[in-house]
């Protein structure tokens, strides 16, 4: 070939597609969408061959099918005549409430640990380090199944509770720890229990009111109110005054035990609660991990600071400490409640009865609606996620820096 | 050009997936072996022993399959299926045929595309209860906790039973056979419900077979059965003949034992040398060698053979031929005619 020695010239070459950092951007991009597009083409063509070689179709139909099974935890109405979709909006249910218990005992639990890791007192500490540590680095499907075989093999079963038998009730004969669940008492709501409902709610309202114009004045004059005791008095006082006036409509139902099981109060199923303790204590360790790095990136200087200024530790802590580490400390948070959700889908390996369980499991299995139940399994996923960090987002830019 | 890329890649996506699906026979040749679901672990019926052999009645359906299309009884690969993926496990491929203490029922067959290729084993659905709680009947089981696998007749039949006698029962679901053994021995429940087959095999392994007693009452027909998916018929005849193979051979009295020597030379019962393909075509028909069932006979005896070998009267398991005995004694098993 011959050397350059002109100028090159002006002028579109082929190869100037991959050597020009001008068009190179743009080609593999192209390429990569061409790729994307094939692959999903072929994905899509794939399953519509499979689903015509099997003489299947693609329907939604079973939804509004009698779903002909049992499901023991039920947060609404359903027996096995209800449909599949209603079984689904059960499971959907039990995802939710194992989520949010999951969620609240993991956060507290997180926060607790996180901060007495940083104790100064060396056993607390280390304490902590070994609790983080444990979980944290054994696999969570196996503290699911060591918590509930722990509460099937190591916990009475309802026959041992009858006369004569070895077991007895706890808390003055209200709760029974049985290997079948916990059976705890259940209000009983008699005539009036909405009078005293709508009291407690519009009290606790007024003891924020309280705060609020406690804070205010705190700011505007620099008098400072009690703000914790008047508080709890208004929240508390009224309702509990008009649940005497009313009679005590409110009651408690406590378990008894009849037949083969206990029946009456509420019944927490060994499954909930292997699943929800395991969820909470595995997330828990690492939600420690995140509250102590939060803690500790908020620099020495400030507690100084704060302490030149003369404020105690306690506020120094929730006035100084808290309000600037949550900034790191809700981000990580979110995406850990975001796991903690999808994993509640291990449920099945304790026969916990949630969306997966139900119409990913059961449903699909009866129906042979893999794919339609699938889709939807991950669509709810989807969109519980979505709903999830989109609240969560709203909590991050309440205590995200704001500059002034 | 970019829409002729996209029609070609479609055309050639299309092709595989055709061929995928294409004579599962011609799949287990060139594999070699025989992908065939088992459950999980149902003693008698399919468990690995202590060397981990499969063995046991539904696993003798496989090596029977296996000898037939390869000539071989041990070329199977043996894939252990819950209630719960057997079917897509099936469906997808992943497994050639079916041999899973799996009822038949109409939904199976027609909706999730199913082809049932016989009957091995005329069962019913029954209740296992501890003997000190004192239950005698399904009927007293008011409040009861039940264990029951997912996926499975046995639930729909369950709720159904319950309703209609209206009485109430708490649910515990549970994906294998041996986690219900594990919460049912726990006392997490009082009662295990599946086919009465597998009760008798769960019991078979238990400590203390005699505390532990089976209800009179049967409250569903199970009839179970190999299975393979919709869409390949040729192949579902090979899985259907082999089983009937098997069976023919019990009402004709021919064994593993003396199999050999009947199919050296053409006997004087025509319908004999039709199966063990001295007379006819029967094997070629099939797309096999001639001498197909002699394979399976000599590998896992005839139906009777092998029931008495795995869950029959002299085993643990302790069964009794009862409906599954031959038509000709008054039982269900009957082959049609090879001819
Ligand atoms: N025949 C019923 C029930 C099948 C079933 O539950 N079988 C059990 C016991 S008979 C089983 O195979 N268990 C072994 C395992 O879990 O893998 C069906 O097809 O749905």
């Amino acid at each position: 070939m011959t050397t350059i020695t002109d100028p090159p010239k002006e002028g579109f070459r082929l190869n100037q597609l991959i050597y020009d950092t001008r068009y190179r951007s743009m080609t593999i991009q192209v390429v990569a969408m061409i790729l994307l597009v094939l692959s999903i083409s072929w994905l899509v063509s794939n399953t519509v061959q499979n689903l015509q070689a099997l003489g299947k179709d693609f329907d939604f139909g079973f939804l509004w099918q009698p779903a002909g099974y049992d499901i023991n935890q039920r947060l609404v109405e359903y027996d096995s005549q209800s449909t599949h979709g209603r079984a689904a909006l059960v499971g959907i249910l039990n995802t939710i409430l194992v989520a949010f218990l999951g969620c609240a005992l993991a956060t507290v639990l997180g926060v607790i640990a996180g901060v007495l890791r940083l104790s100064k007192n060396w056993i607390v500490n280390k304490l902590m380090a070994a609790y983080v540590e444990g979980f944290r680095n054994v696999p969570l499907l196996l503290w699911i199944l060591l918590i509930f075989a722990l509460m099937t093999e190591g916990t009475p079963q309802p026959r041992d509770f009858r006369e004569g038998g070895s077991a007895s009730m706890v808390l003055g004969d209200s709760v029974a720890i049985t290997n079948r669940g916990v059976y705890v008492p259940a209000p009983v709501w008699g005539d009036g229990s909405l009078i005293v409902v709508i009291v407690f709610v519009l009290s606790v309202i007024g003891a924020f009111a309280y705060r609020g114009y406690a804070k205010k004045l705190l700011f505007d004059t620099g008098r400072l109110l009690p703000m914790v005791w008047p508080a709890i008095v208004i929240a508390f006082v009224p309702a509990i005054l008009v649940f005497f006036i009313m009679g005590r409509p409110i009651g408690l139902e406590n378990p008894e035990l009849g037949g083969f099981n206990f029946s009456g109060g509420i019944h927490l199923r060994n499954s909930l609660i292997a699943l929800w303790l395991a969820l909470s204590l595995y997330t828990g360790a690492f939600i420690a991990e995140i509250v102590r790095a939060g803690i500790l990136a908020v620099s020495k200087g400030q507690t100084e600071a704060a302490f030149a200024l003369g404020l105690r530790p306690n506020r120094t802590m929730s006035l100084v400490i808290l309000p600037q580490a949550l900034r790191v400390i809700v981000p990580p948070l979110i995406s850990q409640y975001l796991n903690l959700t999808k994993n509640s889908s291990l449920a099945i390996a304790v026969g916990y009865m949630d969306v997966r369980s139900t119409l990913g499991g059961i449903t699909i299995n009866q129906t042979g609606r893999e794919l339609e139940g699938m889709l939807l399994v991950g669509l709810f996923y989807l969109l519980l996620s979505l709903a999830i960090s989109g609240a969560m987002n709203v909590f991050n830019n309440r205590v995200k820096l704001r500059e002034r | 050009m970019n829409k002729t890329v996209f029609f070609g890649a479609l055309t050639v996506a299309g092709i595989a997936a055709g061929a995928a699906s294409a004579a599962t026979l011609d799949d287990v040749t060139a594999r070699g072996t025989l992908n065939c679901g088992v459950s999980t672990g149902l003693v008698g019926f399919a468990a690995p022993d202590a060397n981990g052999v499969w063995e046991g009645f539904d696993v003798g359906v496989c090596r029977a399959v296996a000898a037939a299309a390869l000539g071989d009884p041990e070329a199977v690969n043996f894939v252990p299926l819950t209630t719960q993926t057997r079917f897509t496990a099936l469906a997808s491929g992943e497994v050639d045929m079916l041999a899973r203490n799996t009822t038949w029922t109409f939904s199976r067959d027609v909706d999730l595309k199913m082809e049932f290729t016989g009957i091995n084993y005329y069962d019913g659905q029954g209740f296992m209860v501890p003997r000190d709680i004192g239950v005698t009947s399904a009927k007293d089981l008011d409040g009861a906790t039940v264990c029951i696998q997912t996926g499975t007749t046995t639930e729909l039949n369950l709720a159904d039973f319950f309703r209609v006698n209206n009485i109430s029962y708490e649910p515990v679901p549970i994906e294998t056979n041996a986690e219900a053994q594990q919460q049912y021995l726990a006392r997490a429940c009082d009662v295990y419900t599946t086919d009465a087959s597998g009760l008798a095999a769960t019991r078979a392994t238990f400590e203390n077979p005699g505390d532990h007693v089976i209800l009179p009452e049967i409250i569903s027909k199970e009839p179970l059965g190999p299975l393979v998916r919709h869409g390949d018929n040729e192949w579902g005849d090979i899985v259907r003949w082999t089983l009937n193979a098997m069976i023919a051979a019990e009402e004709l009295g021919v064994t593993s034992a003396n199999v050999s020597e009947l199919a050296a030379a053409a006997t004087d019962n025509p319908e004999i040398n039709r199966l063990l393909g001295t007379e006819g075509e029967l094997g070629a028909m099939l797309g096999l060698e001639a001498d197909w069932a002699v394979a399976v006979i000599s590998a896992v005896g005839n139906y009777g053979e092998l029931f008495e070998q795995t869950i029959g009267e002299n085993t643990p398991i302790g069964l009794a031929r009862g409906l599954n005995a031959q038509w000709t004694e008054g039982g269900l098993i009957y082959s049609p005619p090879f001819r």
